[in-house]
């Protein structure tokens, strides 16, 4: 890497469409939320709902015909959906749960796979005013009801073979659930199909008609609700409203450069912020075409759908990137990418090199950018028109004020100035997208704000150039395959197993996922700490955890390090594992 | 010395439940594609390649991975593979 410069430079007039975020600090000095407010309103009847804006904007200006999805199934086919198409399936379903009696306000729970239904679905909740929330179909069971119970889901969308694997189990836990909408309910198993609660999905759609008239939005109606981790506890639900939509509308302008000729691809799950915000939202409120892929990760499908669906513009992570770079150049080189002019990538942070690989191997460096589901979108990204630093986030977007700040021993925050410096990195609140509260849990919300400055958790150091670099987390959250998750939530699960006394999980670098989970138990008197029980306790943890959450490691130790009130010191056994400096130890507990 | 079959099935099954111990819970049908038996992430399928090279000495290239969707066409292709190596 020593021979490569530290800043890309593209010239503007070079790229294939004129950037959207032509001078970086001219854009910031003009921008007003106001005046995307009134660009977006305006056309849309002056209100604001997030499924008016992404939908009936369009039909209304004549563009109902164009594609709004084009959902690439496991075999490979291809089957378009319209905006005018999408808006009627929409307005279906936010008719159908008129006729079963559901509210607005009520939460919507979808678990299914990206297929049509998932997207028609969750527009029409919007249009109904019910506040949805999007399950990972990868979660097993336990992080499944977790959810379902925080968020007190009343309608599920799911898939009869979802069911049966994922909801069966945990049905009893879940009183609350007035209505389950299942997906090929042909094949419904018999569990589901003695559920009470249980409506064929495709029978109530064919009966509800396909006129809706949505009713004036409030900007503060909450939307949508999108769970993150903590250190401790439960995962917490992160509610935000309808007024999102600007921040979707503005970012995806000015972090994703969206045209009005896109062919987009948000390649993460909607299941997850970022397949929410930018997998459906910014870009049918762009009017532009949506790539959906039922598939998973494979590096050749991948390649062959940016090749033959002609993709222009591409969001994707960072743990896909590496494997792409892993599967090799000359798989690269066998497809073809006239069309793809951006590739955007956040979850975790992008390192230099695959910038670099970008560069070499697709063509165009890759631009990181950084946001989290509390910000509900991108607040501070690399550009295309921008100069680039490989390896960094890159500067707050126009709307956006960020700074660095450092906590005092009183408790209060100092914001830190200067050409170089590091700490925590904070937003000034008021950008559309902030997320209103935790659900259930103001008191976590409030923890989050000191004064006007939301802060974020993660370290960073500002350069003198005033870009953002990636430093790590102020507490033990775990970043693996883009995903954010909480120790707690699966040290939990661990701990339900008989052999185990106590556990601790932590992150360790991994080259391709970013971090790796490795778990550390302690095991009751009398438990052989071998490799069998090993597997069985990793084999546990995926059961009820579904892979992306389970341990892919586990450690028996004699104990666990913990403070003297008593919490587990997950930054030691990390920095013990690496053969790091432990740092300062003055709290740990003497003897146990 | 150059595996049966069935014993590659074997070694193959024990490879993957290095990953996946909760394999054990299944009566693989290696004829049926293993997604729609098991839950398994891209990293599984990573770590599972990287299995596979450590038991069986055999590298599967990514792009031909992707094609086999069941047990039984990795049997096959391994199979293949350990002929052209032992031509004996």
């Amino acid at each position: 890497m020593t021979d490569r410069p530290a800043t890309i430079v593209r010239d503007p007039a070079k790229l294939a469409l004129p950037p959207n975020l032509g001078d970086w600090a001219q854009a910031r000095q003009q921008f007003r939320w106001s005046d995307v407010r009134h660009e977006l309103f305006g056309s849309a009847g002056g209100h604001g709902n997030i499924a008016s804006l992404a939908l009936d904007r369009h039909l209304a200006a004549g563009r109902g015909r164009r594609t709004a999805l084009r959902c690439v199934a496991e075999d490979g086919t291809v089957r378009d959906v319209s905006y005018a198409e999408l808006a009627s399936r929409a307005n279906r379903f936010a008719n159908l749960l008129g006729a079963l009696g559901v509210g607005a306000g009520t939460r919507v729970f979808m678990l299914t796979g990206r297929r049509p239904e998932l997207y028609e679905s969750v527009l029409g909740s919007f249009k109904a005013q019910c506040v949805v929330s999007v399950l990972f179909t990868a979660f097993g069971p336990e992080p499944l009801r977790t959810r379902l119970e925080i968020g007190e889901a009343e309608v599920l969308v799911t898939s009869a073979s979802l069911y049966r694997r994922k909801i069966a189990p945990i049905r009893a836990a879940l009183p609350k659930l007035k209505h389950v909408l299942l997906l090929d309910a042909d094949s419904a198993t018999k569990a589901a199909s003695q559920d009470p609660v249980t409506h064929n999905y495709e029978l109530l759609m064919t009966a509800a008609s396909q006129e809706f008239t949505t009713l004036p939005t409030a900007a503060e109606l909450p939307a949508l609700l999108h769970f993150t981790s903590g250190t401790t506890g439960t995962p917490k639900g992160a509610l935000h409203v309808h007024d999102a939509a600007l921040m979707h509308f503005a970012t995806g302008r000015y972090a994703l450069d969206l045209h009005d000729q896109d062919i987009f691809w948000c390649t993460a799950d909607p299941g997850w912020v970022t397949g929410m915000s930018y997998g459906v939202i910014a870009p049918l409120l762009h009017g532009v075409t949506l790539i959906v892929d039922a598939g998973d990760f494979e590096a050749e499908r991948w390649y062959r759908i940016l090749d033959e669906q002609q993709v222009s513009v591409w969001y994707t992570a960072p743990t896909a990137l590496r494997l792409l770079m892993k599967a090799g150049r000359e798989l690269a080189d066998r497809f073809r990418r006239p069309s793809l002019r951006l590739i955007a990538s956040v979850g975790e942070p992008l390192n230099a090199e695959a910038v670099w690989w970008g560069v070499d191997v697709l063509g165009q460096p890759i631009l990181d950018n950084w946001w989290q589901t509390e910000t509900g979108g991108i607040v501070v990204a690399n550009t295309p028109s921008q100069p680039i630093k490989p390896g960094s986030m890159g500067r707050p977007l126009p709307g956006i004020e960020a700074c660095v700040v450092e906590h005092e021993a009183d408790g209060q925050i100092k914001v830190l100035q200067g050409p170089d410096v590091s700490g925590e990195l904070a937003l000034q609140r008021g950008w559309p997208s902030m997320f209103r509260t935790y659900l259930g849990q103001s008191e976590r919300y409030d923890k989050c704000f000191v004064g006007e400055l939301y802060l974020s958790g993660d370290l960073v150091r500002r350069d003198a150039d005033g870009y953002y670099w990636f430093l790590g987390r102020s507490d033990d959250v775990i970043k693996t395959s883009g995903h954010l998750v909480g120790p707690f939530e699966i040290e939990r699960v661990l701990m339900e197993h008989p052999a185990v006394i106590e556990a601790a999980v932590v992150g360790l670098p991994d080259p391709i996922a970013g971090e790796s989970i490795k778990g550390f138990v302690t095991l009751r008197a009398g438990e052989d700490a071998d490799d069998s029980l090993r597997s069985q306790l990793i084999a546990h943890a995926r059961r009820r955890l579904g892979p992306s959450l389970a341990p892919r490691d586990i450690a028996f130790v004699e104990s666990l390090p913990h403070t003297r009130s008593g919490k587990i010191m997950r930054r030691l056994l990390r920095s013990r594992e690496l053969g790091l400096p432990e740092g300062d130890t003055s709290a740990l507990e003497i003897a146990r | 010395m150059t595996q049966t079959k069935p014993e590659l099935l074997k070694t193959i099954v024990d490879a993957l439940a290095t990953i996946a111990p909760e394999v054990s819970d299944f009566d693989l049908d290696p004829d049926v594609p293993l997604r729609e038996q098991i839950e398994l992430d891209s990293m599984d399928h990573l770590h599972f390649l990287v299995a596979l090279h450590q038991r069986l000495g055999v590298d599967i290239p990514e792009s031909e991975y992707a094609g086999m969707r069941r047990l039984t066409d990795l049997v096959e292709y391994i199979a293949a593979r350990s002929q052209a190596n032992n031509p004996s």
